[in-house]
């Protein structure tokens, strides 16, 4: 756990190399996952690569200008700002005048460059460090030996090097020496207390083009003669193209083209060699082909297209149904057990069992799934927002017969990802449409085509038992029933893990012909609201103080030698108390009822509170503290900036979020019929971040899970009512109280 | 297909189009300017809010021929620099996480600060509460709003 230790050694000629710029200065390349996963072996010999194959790098020009490129998609989580920050540091640079831009994919060489599972900072800590370090130690070097002295004798700020004698060298200077030079093995990374960048609020380096509407995004991308495509696909889950008529389309404005794609993404259905993220269709779709997006969109809506049922038109009935039967039935699949919860549930005084129930939801992007794509037999051009491209290339390679080399993938600024954009059937629709048209050509989805053709967090019921017996907590067991998949790695052994005598995770899934995936906080983002309200229960029914009983439970998880057991009970006891403090916690005012949660995932530990009041007789969130240990904080203005957004994510789709289907027909197409919150229904959130020397971990999206239980628990505080189904608030009738008099 | 004569940020520029072409798509595909976003299409999210005569309006669902003879300006068009006190204020704040809809949000902002430069809390919900942020970054658009009342001249 130990962190800032600079003794964590790499082999540094297996990650960086350096190279002379044919128009002066240095270019410094490093390769991210090679240098923290020690175990991969590069897949070819670094030694003999030249620095385009190397996944980010540093630039550093003669005039001493410095340009750092940002390896990972920017979806929102400000990476682009903060992996560059951390290098920054340690290459001892001023940060406003740091250059930053978005590397490409390279295919060829490297296996991840992903945004997903809150971890791009977490991953890349050790190795940003050592990079700048690296570079920074080779330009002080370099003047070392211009000046004939000892290094040891420099000392750097800011990109100018200054001697015992006070004279000074700026990098541009002494970078053209720097990188002949010998890469030093031994670099000294600094000390937390000596950071001058990390740790400082730093506004989003895109910032000026956001706020100035400059091409940023996937959808602005735009090359001279393309051509845009809009895709008809099938209206059903378990429904595929069986004719169509564009007689009437191809008269349209605009129109170029009405073609027919999906044989070849058809092709590769149940290949093995084909990726997670690739969301196949089984299904041919009609391509309308314009001159504008409007014409494209317009032009599909006259086409005529019979739809044949192939499989289970599903609705959620249907589905409410199977996942009843699988909770009721006994394939299980146990993910982790300890003791035996039936002895414990057979021996209590008292046995608490409650069923938690989600809807499936849509992802809703603000930017709609698009991609640009241009084929020639010479080489593939991908432009756009995903967040896994190297999947994305592979598959396209794979669908079109053609060798991964011929491919170059470029990652836009992305409107949004919240895995949505790990899946790329947006990117193969626009390649076979390229393919098939030989022009450039950007697919754009409208918002209807993006909510119903999405790849949906699956809807999933949580049944959680508890056995009480002698004021205590002796079992524990829950049972998760899910869609076309179920939790996932460590999950299973999250907070409560470890800290009940009996305790068991079952779960069980039926395959769905509705595409399904991540969604921001896979499975925690609503197992943690069905944990933490019965852990309420609990506390009720053992007639407990309900932040003591997680106390207590977090407590014995202490000095644990279960190695799966990846939380700290110190850290997250210490949000809790943090939030307890910052909340006010049982200090309310009169009229405010305050419900409380503790969860740990992707590394970080949380606790928030939720303050609820009752306005015109229903019960409002009015604000959400949030305490969070992340670790060291690159950019607290960032950060801030994610937890505020996850919190009012997580209550949003706790409180509104409804979704589901008639026949395999998606209920909501648009945001007419939609609900996302809007700024009149945030609440207000008061975010901390514990200040430590320890590693950085996730924060994309722990702030998210923890918020509908806070609700839950809060609503239950103002009301007295306990909700088991998400959303919250789809039976308004449910929450209504009746206006108490006021008493002067 | 019909002409349209418009004035864009103070240019004038000719278009041809289909006359129930969305001003939206007129910006973004015919006139290059991409700065206003394509979000829902039916004048639910707010990302392609801009400015017709002053007044903002949603040019997803605002048909070409209805806007010509109108003074239209979009977020190019709103600074040259991005010196205007809501751009400004959005920089201050650090309002953006995915940054997709902020173009909206600003436009709307700056036509409502415009009319009134004093807005109580509830008049800022009121008017801003038709521009989705699916990053949920309410509270600091709320705050830069704020901070932009003030610096208004």
């Amino acid at each position: 756990m130990s962190a800032t230790s600079a003794s964590i050694t790499f082999s540094r000629r297996n990650f960086l190399r350096t190279s002379s710029l044919a128009s002066g200065g240095l270019l410094i390349g490093f390769n991210l996952f090679t240098a923290c996963k020690s175990d991969v072996k590069p897949p070819i010999d670094l030694a003999e690569l030249n620095y385009k194959d190397f996944n980010a790098f540093i630039k550093i020009a003669k005039n001493g200008a410095v340009t750092i490129f940002s390896p990972n998609p920017e979806i929102g989580q400000g990476v682009k700002t903060a992996m560059p920050m951390i290098i920054a540091e340690e290459l001892d640079v001023a940060w406003d005048k740091v250059l930053v831009e978005q590397g490409v994919l390279d295919t060829e060489n490297y296996t991840r460059q992903v945004a997903g599972g809150s971890q791009s900072i977490r991953f890349s800590w050790d190795a940003l460090r050592q990079t700048g370090a690296t570079a920074k130690q080779m330009l002080v070097n370099a003047a070392a030996a211009k000046w004939g002295v000892d290094a040891s004798e420099l000392s750097v700020s800011e990109g100018v090097i200054t001697n015992a004698a006070g004279k000074t060298l700026g990098y541009g200077d002494v970078v053209d020496a720097a990188a002949k030079l010998e890469i030093p093995e031994n670099v000294v990374l600094k000390e937390p207390k000596d950071y001058k960048i990390i740790g400082t609020d730093q506004v989003n380096v895109d910032i000026d083009k956001i706020i100035t509407g400059k091409p940023l995004f996937g959808l602005d991308y735009k090359v001279d003669g393309m051509v845009y495509a809009a895709v008809l696909r099938p209206p059903a889950f378990g429904q595929e193209l069986e004719s169509y008529d564009a007689t009437e389309a191809k008269t349209m404005p605009g129109v170029i083209d009405v073609i027919k794609i999906g044989e070849k993404a058809k092709a590769l259905l149940g290949k093995e060699e084909i990726n997670w993220t690739a969301q196949l269709s089984p299904s041919e779709k009609v391509v309308v082909i314009a001159k504008t997006t409007w014409d494209a969109f317009k032009a599909k809506k006259a086409i005529k297209a019979q739809w044949k049922d192939t499989s289970t038109l599903e609705s959620t009935e249907y589905q409410d149904k199977k996942l009843n039967d699988l909770l009721d039935g006994k394939e299980f699949t146990t993910l982790r057990e300890d003791g035996d919860v039936n002895k414990a549930f057979a021996q209590a005084d008292n046995v608490l069992e409650r069923t938690y129930e989600s809807p499936f939801l849509p992802h809703n992007c603000m930017e709609p799934m698009n991609f640009f794509a241009h084929v020639t037999d010479k080489k593939i051009h991908l432009v756009g927002p995903i967040q896994t491209p190297e999947d994305a290339a592979n598959t396209v390679a794979e669908l079109l017969g053609r060798d991964v080399k011929d491919i170059h993938l470029e990652m836009t600024r992305q409107g949004g990802g919240f895995g949505r954009r790990l899946y790329g059937d947006f990117v193969y629709e626009a390649a076979e449409i390229a393919d098939a048209i030989r022009k450039p050509v950007k697919m754009v989805s409208s918002r209807e085509d993006d909510m119903t053709t999405g790849v949906y967090r699956p809807a999933i019921k949580y049944r959680i038992k508890a056995a009480i017996k002698g004021g205590k907590l002796t079992g524990y067991q829950l049972k998760e029933a899910a869609i076309n998949g179920n939790m996932y790695g460590l999950i299973p052994n999250f907070f409560p893990a470890g800290a009940v005598e009996n305790y068991r995770v079952d779960v069980a899934n039926y395959e769905s012909n509705i595409t399904t995936g991540a969604w921001r906080a896979p499975y925690t983002n609503f197992l943690a609201y069905a944990e933490q309200s019965f852990f309420d229960e609990i506390a009720e029914a053992m007639d407990m103080d309900k932040v003591q009983l997680r106390l207590d439970l977090l407590e014995k998880v202490k000095g644990t030698t279960d190695e799966r057991i990846q939380y700290n009970p110190e850290r997250l006891q210490a949000v809790l108390k943090m939030a307890v403090d910052k909340s006010g916690w049982g200090k309310a005012p009169e009229g405010t009822y305050q419900g409380v949660v503790a969860y740990y995932c992707h590394n970080s530990h949380v606790a928030e509170v939720a303050d609820v009041q009752i306005e015109n007789g229903m019960p409002v969130v009015k604000k959400v503290t949030c305490v969070v240990d992340c670790g060291i904080v690159i950019n607290p203005l960032g950060a801030k900036n994610q937890i505020v957004g996850g919190v009012i994510d997580g209550v949003g789709h706790a409180m509104y979020g409804q979704f589901g289907f008639k026949d395999g027909v998606p209920s909501s197409n648009n945001y007419d019929t939609y609900r996302l919150i809007r700024m009149n229904e945030a609440p207000v959130v008061d975010a901390y971040m514990i200040q430590n020397e320890l590693s950085p971990t996730g924060l994309g999206e722990p702030a998210l899970p923890p918020a509908g239980g806070a609700v839950a628990n809060a609503l239950r505080a103002a009301t007295g009512k306990r909700i088991y189904k998400q959303p919250f608030m789809e039976d308004l009738d449910f929450w209504r109280v009746e206006e108490k008099e006021i008493i002067g | 297909m019909p002409k349209y004569n418009l004035n864009v940020n103070g240019k004038p520029r000719s278009i041809e189009a289909s006359a129930d072409t969305p001003l939206l798509w007129i910006l973004r595909d015919h006139l290059d300017m991409v700065g206003t976003k394509f979000g829902c299409g039916i004048a639910q999210c707010g990302a392609c809010t801009v400015h017709i005569d002053g007044n903002a309006a949603r040019s997803c669902s605002l048909p070409v021929a209805s806007a010509e003879g109108k003074e239209i300006t979009t977020i190019e068009g709103l600074s040259e620099d991005g010196s205007h006190p809501v751009q400004m204020a959005w920089k201050e704040v650090d309002v953006p996480q995915c940054g997709y809809c902020q173009a909206g949000q600003i436009m709307t902002a700056s036509a409502f600060l415009a009319q009134n430069k004093n807005p109580s809390e509830a008049e800022i919900k009121n008017v801003m509460h038709g521009n989705i942020c699916r990053c949920a970054a309410y509270n600091r658009i709320q705050k830069a709003v704020e901070i932009a009342a003030g610096n208004m001249e």
